[in-house]
């Protein structure tokens, strides 16, 4: 929308241009180090494909992707079906003027401390915490579970976030939906469980879509998750990242693992967004 | 049977809040803990790690440092953020769109990948960690969160106003001082807050970037090293009150503001 026309056509490019710096700078300008890096060796000169087929060839690398890709496959679906169920009640069985303060109740440790979060479901999972007490003292069993660094305990911490995300993105979508649409597929005969089937559930696909789509992002690049409530049993691709810089300092296997770990975001993104198009065609 | 269903409804969701609060109610609960262990049974309550915390002087000056990366790495982000949307809005640039793509991009890459990109350039044109280092990181992440956020609210309403600006002799800095700013100040202010408890969270990033000086989440990340620890609780439920107050503040001061 082109509104002044005036002589200072400098005007627009000083004021977007330093957004566009920071930009280049600071996010592109990287990217390519990475890359560059990412083609060189650890010690030694010349450029090098060795970080890559690396990873092609290592079966313990390949297992930190695979690892990663099952984690966040349980995790997104278990976070839809727990938070669909709960945003449906939220949205309709929980009176209007609730509604709000329902939601900001169920997002409230939404917003505490990341770190604090994976390190609370720590206490709740320890050998000695809060549930293994609860079940020894009721006697179901007998001896204490091995909750903690598992790959159960990593996706009860990852589940408990997403449940939260979804929620609000599913919730938002239900009360977009107009009720004339309830009301026509009752006046055509359907019941409350066709009307769902046919009508409610394909009019929320696109928002659990998106949603599904931003949990598999957040989900498969995070550190923290993992590395708290998982520990080092098994790897994730985040964990095998850290570990070339922390203990190694290996800057070129990591931008590789990073670069390719940052493909296969981009390959879900790319096979998400034709989803989305043939979805809503 | 609307009954059942009301019912079930019911039990449904308390077994969702009991699983969603669960950890933040251990965590608090036992961080009024008077023994050392974090573990059933309760044994306080006692405010003994709250006292710890707070004469930890470490602690307390990464929460100085954190909330300094935080304010000023979201003026940064807000004022790029705003500038630039505002040029985007109003003038007609030559590949707009592209551009507008570039700046949002970040976006879509997780925190853990440009933390990466930030360090190995950094590492390569010797730049040393520090938390200047981190701010820049964080300005990375929430300027195109500000940029999408402002941008998306500068309708074509407002324009007429500062053509009325305009036609009145104002100069453009004026306009841009006087007219658009505080019509956009709900958008702004949004941005501003977003970016803060972002960058009041941010981990990893933060966690690459700096290393004598640091912020709150890395040095409780430090802090778990020692393992089950009634001081990581206190810590936790502080910050945890901290970012409480702000999404109330947030409640509060911009959403009641809406429908004006």
């Amino acid at each position: 929308m082109a509104s002044a026309g005036n002589n200072s056509s400098a005007l627009p490019w000083a004021l977007v241009t330093p957004a566009l710096a920071w930009t280049l700078l600071f996010f592109v300008l990287p990217f390519i180090a990475m890359g560059f890096s990412s083609l060189t060796a650890h010690e030694g000169r010349g450029f090098t494909l060795a970080n890559y087929s690396q990873f092609f060839t290592d079966p313990s690398y390949w297992r930190a992707m695979v690892n990663s890709l099952e984690v966040t496959a349980i995790v997104t679906v278990i976070s839809i079906l727990l938070a669909y169920p709960f945003a449906w009640i939220l949205a309709e069985q929980v009176p209007e003027r609730w509604q709000r303060l329902a939601l900001m109740l169920a997002v409230l440790p939404f917003w505490t401390s990341y770190v604090v979060r994976s390190y609370s479901w720590l206490l709740v999972l320890a050998q000695n915490g809060v549930i293994n007490r609860a079940l020894t003292g009721i006697g179901l069993v007998g001896e204490p579970l091995q909750l903690a660094n598992t790959r159960f305990a990593t996706v009860t911490g990852f589940v408990h976030f997403f449940v939260m995300l979804l929620t609000l993105t599913i919730f938002a979508n239900l009360k977009q939906l107009s009720p004339s649409y309830r009301k026509a597929a009752a006046d055509l005969g359907a019941g409350p469980v066709r009307t769902f089937v046919h009508v409610v559930l394909p009019l929320t696909l696109p928002g659990i879509m998106v949603g599904t789509f931003l949990t598999f992002v957040l989900c498969i690049g995070d550190y923290i998750t993992p590395q708290i409530l998982g520990g080092n049993n098994e790897l994730l691709m985040p964990q095998l990242v850290m570990m070339q810089i922390g203990r190694r300092g290996d800057f070129p296997l990591a931008s590789a693992l990073s670069i390719i770990l940052m493909a296969v975001v981009t390959i879900a993104y790319l096979a998400c967004a034709r989803w989305l198009k043939i979805e809503r065609a | 049977m609307r009954a059942a269903v009301r019912f079930a409804a019911w039990v449904y969701a308390i077994a969702v809040y009991g699983f969603i609060f669960l950890p933040v109610v251990v965590l608090v609960l036992f961080s009024l803990q008077a023994t050392s262990f974090p573990i059933p049974p309760f044994t306080g309550p006692s405010l003994r790690w709250y006292q710890a915390v707070l004469s930890d002087a470490r602690l307390t000056s990464a929460l100085v440092n954190s909330l300094l990366v935080a304010v000023l790495s979201s003026l940064a982000s807000v004022t790029l953020g705003f500038l630039s949307a505002w040029g985007f809005a109003r003038f007609v640039l030559p590949g707009s769109a592209i551009l507008r793509g570039l700046i949002t991009l970040p976006l879509t890459v997780s925190y853990l990948i440009i933390g990466m990109g930030l360090l190995v350039l950094f590492n390569w044109a010797g730049v040393p960690k520090s938390l200047l280092a981190a701010g820049i990181g964080h300005v990375v992440i929430n300027l195109p969160l500000c940029f999408a956020i402002i941008y998306s609210q500068m309708g074509d309403h407002q324009i007429n106003i500062e053509r009325a600006a305009r036609d009145l002799g104002a100069a453009e800095w004026k306009v841009l001082l006087m007219i658009t700013v505080p019509v956009m100040a709900p958008a702004i202010f949004a941005g501003f807050f977003l970016s803060m408890t972002f960058s009041w969270d941010e981990f990893v990033i933060s966690f690459l970037l700096t290393r004598f000086e640091t912020t709150l989440p890395v040095e409780i990340w430090n802090l778990l090293r020692s393992g089950l620890n009634p001081k990581t609780n206190a810590v936790g439920s502080l910050v945890f009150a901290v970012s409480i107050v702000l999404v109330v503040f947030f409640e509060l001061t911009l959403l009641r503001r809406k429908p004006a």
